[in-house]
């Protein structure tokens, strides 16, 4: 359109050069491609610092240091240790004498003193007369027992406690390290894995060794049980009114920001309305892993209603247009065409929802889940979720907040095991997704 | 080009099927249908034209109801189909979807087989007794809708995987599934390829036998080769309405003139 003339004003200089301008905006682009990478590169620095140290504080908890021993009870003996006044001493004193034996004949040079064994391996008398008073025919067979160390020895294995700083006390004194060592070359004492750190109950104070996560974890499993039948429900119904039958004004927005503010509560305040209306008002019993779930159930709704109400939100307005067009009714629009379409993000959703509140220890502190809760396995369904029992990051945090050292080694194995169950849940969110995802 | 048949001989003495009296529609504040007045001729082809935004297709939605899924739409005016008042209160919605069937812009079917988005309708309005009948009513709609040899052997696979111009015709086989009486249709071809906007244009020639067609439509040519009437929007007002012929070739109002030779619009 432009004159010939005028074209000579126009001229832009050679393409083969980069103008200054250009220059400019591509310095600018590469600057922040930088940040970019910097800012990427520094997550990924402290992802990898937060596992590496997670990894390294956690593995401890999975093995334990135990002694191995085979030993044989004759049906007199088990007679004779049942008649006496003080069973399991009488237990004990088989135990040693068989052990003395042992050491001798794999040439243990330390002499054998019954009170380091017993600063060593604890009081084996009871552990012994309840395996046999259960296990009456193994009377007269050789049996071979892992005895676990005590948490110190153990904490000496480990290099969690350094010979200069052991000083002789009721619970160890420095020549107990040298049988120790003398055992652990011997063979006697081994690394073995410490099943009873994944299936066992949380222990007193003084036993760390014998402390598991696994009555946290059924804790903790009763509770998602809650969760998920109550706010997948709840969550979905919601979002199904709010989303396609609702009318649309004041009273609705309202209730919609509202649910969009709840998801920013902080958890402890969900705890302390569970404290007042499930345990105080409603007389719900107190640590009940049906209350916690209640709780969370209150936290996880939010989530679970904005994730759905995005997937609603997202399947094409012409899929109900055609439903609608050929008669079908909003419900049936709904249920029939809708919802499985949404059916993926919806799952994913709450899969993340339940996620967040198993890892969610604040509101637990207030319903009282914290502390020494999971000392018992729940027997059966309704005891599974009214007696008191902790849950998985509860009893992390009860860990951590101990002295002895060992609690500190098991809190780390128990971050583990509870990223395992969320690495997991995540996968099913993924599979789910990949499973359930539709084109149209 | 306008080669439509002969309105005043096919369309003659026959049967008015719908109705529609001072209708007014509003968007909010906003006047999106002004005193409209129409008698929609049963058994033909009544297309509806007129520059965009000029509420034709919100008219059409009026007929099924559709824009009651709109929250800020009302509706005033009387239309009636077979005389009964659709927007009466003892009318439902559903039923009245189902004795008047639509087919939108976009060609929108069920992301599932072919066989279900057909036997959909069917299966909803208890059209079938048994898997046997549906096989008969699926295969009935899909033979009307001219899609049955281009789909018989692969009925489940899924209608989303078809061409353009067959997932239109899917759509169609699915309106027509339920029997309905009349059947509404919003640019059905404005998302196609002149090649399957023709087997369409076809397919409309054919249903004009058994139903009652209104068509929305961009293009005049299609207006003049499919319909029998036309009516002409302009601006939320029925400027005009008439044959098909008469308002192609002798308009009486000014602004229909000018939009049939392309001044406005």
């Amino acid at each position: 359109m432009t004159d010939a003339s005028q074209s000579g004003a126009h001229h832009r200089g050679s393409l083969l050069t980069v103008d200054a301008r250009t220059r400019k905006r591509n310095a600018a682009e590469a600057r922040f491609r930088y940040y970019g990478m910097a800012a990427i590169l520094t997550g990924v620095a402290f992802l990898v610092v937060l596992a590496v140290s997670i990894v390294r504080s956690g593995l401890p908890a999975f093995t334990t240091m135990a002694v191995e021993v085979e030993f044989t009870l004759t049906a007199e003996q088990y007679a004779d240790a049942e008649g006496q006044l003080f069973k399991t001493r009488a237990y004990e004193g088989y135990f040693n004498a068989a052990f003395e034996q042992q050491l001798q004949d794999r040439n243990v040079q330390a002499g054998f003193d019954p009170e380091a064994v017993n600063r060593i391996i604890g009081n084996t008398g009871a552990t012994l007369r309840s395996f046999f008073l259960e296990n009456e025919d193994l009377l007269g067979q050789p049996v071979t027992f892992n005895l676990p160390t005590s948490s110190r020895i153990d904490g000496y294995f480990k290099g969690r406690l350094l010979r200069e700083n052991v000083t002789d006390s009721r619970f160890l004194e420095v020549s107990d390290l040298d049988l120790a060592d003398e055992l652990a070359e011997a063979g006697i004492i081994q690394s073995k894995f410490n099943w009873t750190f994944i299936t066992g109950k949380d222990s007193g104070v003084d036993n760390p060794g014998g402390a598991g996560i696994g009555a946290s974890v059924i804790g903790s499993f009763f509770m998602m049980l809650v969760v998920l039948f109550l706010s997948l429900p709840i969550g979905v119904a919601a979002s199904i009114y709010l989303e396609e039958f609702a009318p649309k004004n004041r009273i609705t927005d309202l209730i919609e920001v509202n649910i969009s503010n709840l998801a920013a509560v902080p958890s402890i305040v969900f705890g302390i309305l569970g404290l007042a209306v499930f345990i105080q008002f409603a007389h719900l019993p107190q640590s009940a892993p049906l209350v916690g779930g209640l709780v969370l159930t209150l936290m996880t709704l939010p989530t679970i209603i904005i994730s759905t109400r995005a997937s609603l939100k997202s399947v094409p307005p012409s899929i109900r247009d055609a439903a609608l067009g050929v008669g079908a009714s909003k419900m049936q629009a709904v249920f029939h065409h809708v919802l499985p379409l949404a059916m993926p993000g919806i799952l994913t959703g709450t899969i993340i929802g339940l996620a967040q509140a198993l890892g969610e220890t604040a509101p637990l502190l207030l319903i009282g889940m914290v502390g020494f809760v999971a000392r018992e396995y729940p027997d059966g369904l309704i005891s599974g979720f009214m007696d008191p029992n902790s849950a998985m990051p509860a009893q992390i945090y009860t860990w951590a907040a101990r002295s002895d050292g060992a609690f500190y080694e098991k809190a780390w194995g128990g971050i583990i095991i509870l990223l395992v169950f969320l690495l997991a849940m995540n996968i099913i969110a993924i599979l789910l997704r990949r499973r359930f995802e539709r084109r149209w | 080009m306008y080669d439509a048949p002969n309105p005043a001989t096919e369309v003659g003495q026959q049967d008015i099927k719908i109705t529609a009296k001072d209708v007014q529609v509003y968007y909010a504040d906003t006047h999106a249908i002004k005193n409209v007045n129409v008698d929609i001729v049963d058994r033909a082809v009544t297309a509806f034209i007129g520059p965009s935004g000029c509420g034709k297709s919100t008219f059409l939605r009026c007929i099924n109801r559709m824009n009651d899924t709109i929250d800020i739409c009302r509706v005033e005016g009387d239309i009636r189909i077979d005389g009964d008042d659709i927007y009466d209160k003892r009318v439902d919605p559903v039923q009245l979807r189902a004795k008047v069937g639509m087919v939108f812009q976009k060609p929108n079917p069920f992301p599932k087989s072919i066989y279900d988005n057909v036997a959909y309708g069917p299966r909803i309005h208890g059209l079938a007794k048994n898997k046997a009948d549906l096989d008969i009513i699926v295969e009935r709609a899909l033979r009307r809708a001219a899609i049955w040899d281009e789909v018989k052997d692969r009925l489940t696979a899924p209608g989303t995987g078809l061409s353009g111009g067959q997932q239109q015709r899917l759509c169609i086989a699915r309106a027509i599934a339920t029997e309905p009486e009349v059947l509404l249709m919003d640019e059905p071809c404005s998302a196609l390829d002149p090649i399957a906007t023709a087997q369409v244009e076809e397919l409309i020639d054919e249903l004009r036998r058994d139903y009652t067609v209104v068509i929305v439509t961009h293009s005049m040519q299609q207006a003049a080769r499919v319909s029998q009437k036309t009516a002409f929007f302009h601006l939320g007002d029925l400027v005009e309405y008439g044959d098909t012929e008469q308002i192609f070739t002798n308009p009486k109002d000014e602004r229909t003139e000018r939009y049939v030779t392309g001044r406005i619009g």
